[in-house]
């Protein structure tokens, strides 16, 4: 077991290194100057912010130098925030990020399950109609519409009741995130819906759900004991990777509703050519979703001992 | 115990219909497309993409209106909407009325061209702002659009060009203090605009032709546009054409290559297998690995876009290189599999070569679950392009795309739905009828694949 | 569309089922109820459990964001709520360059002279000055305190100042303290910083020697690059000045107590402030930090905020809200700036007149870009500057310009003569990633095809791509816009002098440089300002620009907040005389 974790580890470390190698030449091939700004400046300022920011130096030097600054956790100082350091970017934001993507996650898999046993169980009836249907409207409706549609429709409901019953943007309470959060988590909760109901059915269908039935176990017990608990087990399953995507993907959310998410931030960056906080978000986002993927590989690794073989 | 002679051992003679079939012989794909036709929905949504082919392709020669070109007498107008214009004059610039004014009045007809104002100096004004309102002024003495001001008594007229489509305003004065801030004073007259339209406007747009006996005070019927215009008066119809163009070209192009480069990387890694085949999955785990729409932007900028150029290229190079290893997994996996079946190590005793093994056995038989995920990676493809666009990372304007139009389409969302309702919902008929067309040939290739989401 | 049935099977359940299977599913209503019965249970237990989980997350939240349940007008407390279009970089005067920046600073700190409610000059530090040719001094009040009560004296600028021109502070703003003396040579590294010519007579008297004569030097000061730092506290930060709400001494009528970055701030009232004529409401929370007009006008709607922009798709719903709508100039000129480079085609004087006259800016900003609160330009100088007594552009009107396809057909026609080319390439016009940009380009692009039957090929790129693009000059026509600086026409009429790094289509001529040389040191007010009236037709004749339109706001206030002004020079929103005033209402 400690061989396989050890092996996950040093892979995940050399997917990390791939990654911010990826990114360093990547973003060294950008065209444009991060340095440029709307007042043109003289020759000496321009050098000495070049050497603040170490790009008078060879490339290849300052990719070593990147490479060890990453190995001490250092990302360096942002280019447009001049004052502030990288990890306290990420360190400010990505937490934002991650309680919507958790709490996205979260309303996406109880939805996802509840949903997808109902249609189950209803299966061909209304509830399935409409249920079924709404997971249609949730993979083929963008995400950037349905965000401008529910801020448009908190602002109606509030002005119809005339309290303020959610707020329309911002960040800091629970009534800050739920509608975000929902939104976020709509496809997921969607695609989740559409697993758990074809995986409740196959297992409707298995000879142990009947013999159960025959045998006369109460049906509530059936549900509960035989069908719900095995029909849940591939949900959880890309519960893992849906956290990360979520957290990373959160981008037209976090800007439609003001979040000061790291998504969101990263977006500005590119756009002021920032480069050490876009390698550093892209780097540690990158790392975010390999351990991410590590870590769910040695839990089943724990569940699973077929896992560890494979 | 019996006995048996020699005669017992005689082979039989062959008989010519024992070995009739009761019905025709199926192949695999007869027997799929069966599977297919007998699935409503799935047919549904066949016919839905050879719509959607259809008018991407042969819709701008049916409706051959210049996606690009801009109508400014329709700017996003509604669809179905009265086209009736007057014909005036052309515009000439208003040099300040003739005569003068003892209250807030029109100095000429108001029509979509110009409505032009004049008014007396209102009771203690130290100058003068007007106001254009869509509603009757009422007690909150909300005056609407500020238009102009002017801070001394010496200007008292005013042409409103702005943004004037035909239907009621409410026009009002106010008087400003001498810090040139409103005051309570204030005059508000109700105006009518009617439509429009010069005779060389009407000439360019094509409605008359150039010899066509038209004068002044004539009533035309402006252009006609099915769809609405957007904000800058070009054809819904024909730009949501164009953008099908380029949203339908990276959501089907670029799965088609990245899976079909996924293809070729998985079966080599999968038929060589061994050492090779471990290090061609390592490195597809780590691209993999990388944060998809954080890469995605970043080859974008990196990549850059030159004058005049869309930005297509660079995104579907982008694509391309990021979204190739999850069709390389799967194709390695059926490989995998496939070579250990009892057929192809019959074939390989027989000694058939690699070439054939890999075309006559391998490809042909993971054909189905490629088409199943090609069809599901089209809907994520569309997504993307249309995320990036709508962050502003994607498709440069004014190119169109069903992204881009929608990002334009939600800044009006509330006063003309139809720039943002048309191509968000192009979008999301596509991913949809894609995402059905998936489930329904997956169900109809592979009965096994049933339950593999 | 497809009937209800159709839907039903969505999932990935395909046809092969038994009729006694589905017999047994289908029908068994008895199993579904219990069932059902048993899955409502599991729903309440995830509901709470999810509730559980939301509210441990909010705990955790509260850490990473503002309290957002503030009103926008909170009277109890004699405090407001605003939203700040982007997040300051960071906060140090000298090294601050955008407009986010300059709004808080206008509300922490203090020049030496500052703006009254009225936008005039008002003395801010220095109680009275007085410039002459050489140099000016400024007397300082004795009251005028840091938040930390100590007061506010003549070193603290000279330090700020001397730090402003030092290469190694590479601050980009250091260009506006050339007009004092060295001031040019120190930031260019030739001379040690303590060159300057500017120095303490004692605590309460400080003298400045100019490089040049700069009659416009009061407006110079008014500029937050011109704000005070004192020396210990700012060696006490080992360079993390500026960084963080801590990391900063304040001397305006506000300091910050809360900065959680790209999300909020707190200004508090300054409680050593001298003057009792700004800083009327206690409190004003920056609560939100997000350039999304929409959410802003959402966040307006609900409450949450005093005052929101709003740009033209707003204004029906705002007209239906009843809203008091006011507008104002924001102060900058948008124009074609043409490549001017040897070679270019837009070098061709022919050529450019043709683009001119083949378009009318009005039906630019009245069609296209339909924004209710922006002029259409026809000058480099836009309507705010002031002349000799009154306006400038009414003293000296712009020439008169009006579309003219004759003129434009018979000037692109000689064009073609003189660059001997059968028909022209495509132009590339660099364009920015703003809307008002991309919608501008978009027009001029059809326009020009459709009047000229010019081929225009649009170059969108992203802030510093088009910024290098500019600086290298690659392009034949770039989209650009100039803000003001300092409260005077100087700041537009220099542009276009061949030694401004900031002219990046590299125009050049004599006659601009002669007059542009007059106009920065003539100190008698009649002449100067004849000038700037030569210098805008000959910027006319030359077609040197193509003027677009003159940006403005148009915006909304809350009706219970008064004084809030929108300013053209210095910070675009000015909150400092704000004050609650419930009695109207």
């Amino acid at each position: 077991m400690w061989w396989f974790i050890g092996k996950r580890l040093i892979q995940g470390l050399i997917t990390v290194w791939f990654i911010a190698t990826a990114t360093f030449f990547a973003m060294h091939n950008v065209p444009g100057d991060p340095l440029l700004n709307d007042r043109a400046t003289t020759p000496i300022i321009r050098a000495n912010l070049e050497a603040k920011y170490g790009l008078d130096k060879p490339l290849l030097t300052q990719y070593f130098i990147y490479l060890n600054n990453i190995a001490h956790g250092d990302f360096g100082i942002s280019f447009a925030q001049e004052n502030r350091e990288v990890n306290d970017i990420i360190r400010e934001h990505f937490p934002v990020s991650a309680i919507l993507g958790v709490l996205a996650v979260l309303i996406a898999a109880v939805g996802g399950i509840l949903w997808g046993s109902l249609t189950a169980l209803y299966r061909n009836r209304m509830p399935d109609y409409i249920i079924m249907f709404l997971v249609i409207l949730g993979i083929s409706v963008p995400s950037f519409v349905i965000a401008a549609l529910s801020q448009l429709g908190i602002v109606t409901i509030n002005q119809l009741l005339g309290i303020n019953f959610l707020p329309v943007a911002g960040w800091g309470t629970i009534y800050h995130m739920l509608v975000p959060a929902l939104v976020l988590g709509l496809s997921t909760m969607a695609y989740l819906t559409r697993l758990m109901r074809s995986s409740m059915l196959e297992i409707v269908y298995s000879d142990f759900v009947r013999t159960a039935k025959s045998k006369g176990v109460p049906p509530a017990r059936i549900f509960a004991r035989h069908q719900l608990r095995n029909a849940v087990l591939p949900v959880i399953t890309v519960l893992g990777p849906s956290i990360a995507a979520i957290t990373t993907g959160g981008f037209v959310v976090e800007i439609v509703f003001a979040i000061p998410g790291l998504g969101r931030f990263f977006v500005e960056a590119v756009q002021q050519l920032d480069y050490t906080v876009i390698m550093g978000t892209t780097v540690f986002y990158g790392a975010f979703l390999v351990f991410m993927v590590i870590l769910v590989d040695v839990i089943y690794g724990f569940i699973d001992p077929r896992v560890r073989l494979s | 115990m019996a006995e048996y002679s020699a005669a017992d051992f005689a082979p039989l003679k062959v008989q010519s219909h024992s070995q009739t079939l009761s019905r025709p012989s199926l192949s695999y794909w007869q027997d799929a497309w069966i599977r297919l036709k007998a699935n409503r929905r799935a047919l549904t949504s066949l016919y839905l993409v050879i719509g959607l082919l259809v008018f991407t392709l042969l819709g701008p020669l049916i409706w051959r209106v210049n996606p690009a070109s801009q109508d400014l007498d329709q700017i996003s107008a509604p669809p179905g909407r009265d086209r009736g214009a007057l014909v005036v004059p052309e515009y000439t610039p208003w040099e300040g009325p003739t005569t003068q004014a003892t209250e807030l009045q029109l100095a000429a007809p108001p029509t979509s061209q110009a409505v032009r104002l004049q008014w007396a100096p209102l009771p203690n004004a130290h100058g003068h702002r007007v106001y254009r309102n869509l509603y009757p002024v009422g007690p909150e003495r909300a005056f609407g659009i500020p238009l102009a001001e002017f801070f001394d008594n010496s200007t008292l007229y005013f042409e409103d060009r702005l943004d004037l489509r035909p239907g009621r305003y409410y026009y009002s004065v106010v008087a400003l203090n001498d810090n040139g801030r409103p005051t309570t004073e204030a005059q508000t007259i109700t105006v009518d605009v009617r439509r429009a339209t010069s005779i060389s406007d009407a000439i360019k747009q094509g409605i008359i032709p150039v010899d066509a006996e038209v004068e002044v005070g004539d009533v035309l019927q402006v252009a006609l546009h099915p769809l609405g215009t957007d904000y800058l008066g070009r054809d819904m119809l024909a730009r949501l054409m164009a953008g099908a163009r380029v949203s339908l070209f990276i959501g089907i192009f670029a799965p088609f290559l990245y899976v079909l480069f996924g293809v070729v990387y998985g079966s080599v890694a999968g038929f060589l297998g061994g050492k090779i085949d471990q290090l061609m999955m390592r490195f597809a785990d780590f691209v993999v690995a990388l944060p998809f729409l954080l890469f995605m932007i970043l080859f974008k900028i990196a990549f850059g876009i030159g004058p005049g150029e869309s930005g297509v290229f660079p995104m579907l190079v982008a694509m391309i290189l990021l979204l190739w290893p999850a069709s390389a997994r799967l194709v390695r996996g059926q490989i995998l599999q496939i070579r250990e079946q009892g057929y192809v190590e019959a074939s390989k005793l027989l000694g058939a070569k690699s070439t054939y093994l890999i075309f006559r056995h391998m490809l042909p038989n993971t054909l189905g679950v490629v088409l199943v995920t090609l069809t599901f990676e089209i809907p994520r493809a569309i997504f993307t392009e249309a995320f990036l666009s709508f962050i502003g990372m994607g498709v440069a304007p004014p190119t169109p795309s069903w992204g881009s139009m929608s990002n334009e389409g939600i800044k009006t969302m509330l006063n003309t739905p139809h720039e943002l309702i048309f191509p968000a919902l192009m979008i999301s008929i596509t991913v949809l009828a894609f995402n059905l067309l998936g489930d329904g040939l997956r169900d109809a290739l592979d009965a096994r694949m049933r339950n593999t989401e | 569309m497809l009937s209800p049935k159709g839907w039903g099977i969505l999932g990935a359940d395909g046809g092969a089922m038994s009729d006694s299977h589905k017999a047994l599913i289908d029908h068994d209503d008895n199993f579904t109820r219990s069932a059902g019965k048993q899955l409502a249970v599991y729903a309440v237990y995830a509901v709470l459990i999810l509730a559980a989980v939301v509210y441990l997350l909010s705990l955790a939240a509260g850490h990473t964001g503002n309290n957002g349940n503030d009103m926008a007008v909170d009277i109890e407390n004699n405090a407001i709520t605003i939203a700040l279009r982007e997040e300051p970089p960071q906060l140090d005067p000298g090294r601050s360059t955008d407009a986010s920046s300059g709004v808080v600073l206008a509300h922490v700190f203090e020049g030496l002279i500052n703006y009254d409610e009225e936008a005039q000059l008002t003395p801010g530090v220095a109680e009275r000055w007085e410039i002459r040719e050489d140099g000016a001094t400024f007397w300082l009040r004795d009251n005028a305190r840091w938040s930390d009560g100590k007061v506010v004296t003549a070193q603290d600028f000279v330090f700020a100042w001397r730090r402003v021109v030092d290469p190694a502070t590479a601050a980009e703003y250091a260009f506006f303290l050339y007009p004092i003396k060295n001031g040019e040579e120190i930031n260019r590294g030739e001379l040690p910083k303590e060159m300057l010519g500017v120095r303490a007579v004692n605590d309460r008297q400080l003298e400045v020697e100019f490089s040049r004569p700069t009659p416009y030097f009061d407006k110079l000061v008014a500029w937050y690059t011109y704000l005070p730092v004192r020396e210990d506290f700012y060696n006490s930060r080992n360079g993390r000045f500026g960084a963080d709400a801590d990391e900063l001494l304040y001397n305006g009528p506000y300091m910050i107590t809360e900065w959680v970055h790209s999300s909020s701030m707190l200004w508090k009232k300054n409680p050593y402030y001298w003057s009792d004529a700004r800083g009327f409401v206690d409190e004003i929370r920056t609560a939100y930090i997000t350039n999304d007009d929409n959410a802003k006008l959402n966040l307006f709607k609900d409450s949450k905020i005093v005052e929101t922009h709003l740009s033209s798709p707003m204004l029906p719903d705002a007209m239906a809200e009843k809203w008091q709508i006011d507008r104002a100039m924001d102060g900058t000129v948008f124009f074609f700036e043409f490549n001017h480079r040897p070679g270019r085609i837009t070098s061709n004087l022919n050529f450019r007149k043709a683009l001119l006259f083949a378009q009318e800016s009005s039906e630019l900003v009245y069609k296209a870009l339909k924004e209710a609160s922006y002029l259409p330009a026809v000058s480099l100088f836009p309507v705010w500057i002031e002349g000799v007594n009154g306006k400038f552009r009414e003293e000296y009107p712009p020439p008169n310009h009006h579309m003219d396809l004759e003129k434009a057909r018979h000037y692109l026609a000689l064009a073609k003569e003189e660059l001997g080319l059968d028909e022209f390439p495509p132009i590339v016009m660099l364009s920015g990633d703003q809307p008002a940009s991309m919608v501008s380009a978009t027009y001029y692009q059809e326009l020009f095809r459709d009047r000229l039957g010019l081929e225009i090929r649009i170059d969108t790129q992203i802030f510093k791509q088009r910024l290098q693009k500019m600086t290298a000059g690659d392009f034949d026509i770039v989209l650009a816009g100039w803000g003001p600086d300092y409260d005077d026409a100087l700041t537009y009429g220099d542009l276009f002098a061949s030694w401004n790094l900031q002219n990046r289509g590299r125009y050049k001529s004599d006659e601009m440089d002669a007059l542009i040389k007059k106009a920065q040191t003539t100190l008698d007010k009649v002449d100067r300002v004849a000038t700037f009236g030569k210098i805008q037709q000959l910027v006319y004749d030359d077609a040197v620009i193509l003027p677009m339109y003159e940006r403005g706001w148009t915006y909304v206030v809350n009706p219970q907040v008064k004084g809030i002004r929108r300013r053209v020079v210095g910070p675009e929103v000015d909150y400092n005389f704000a004050r609650i005033d419930v009695s109207s209402d």
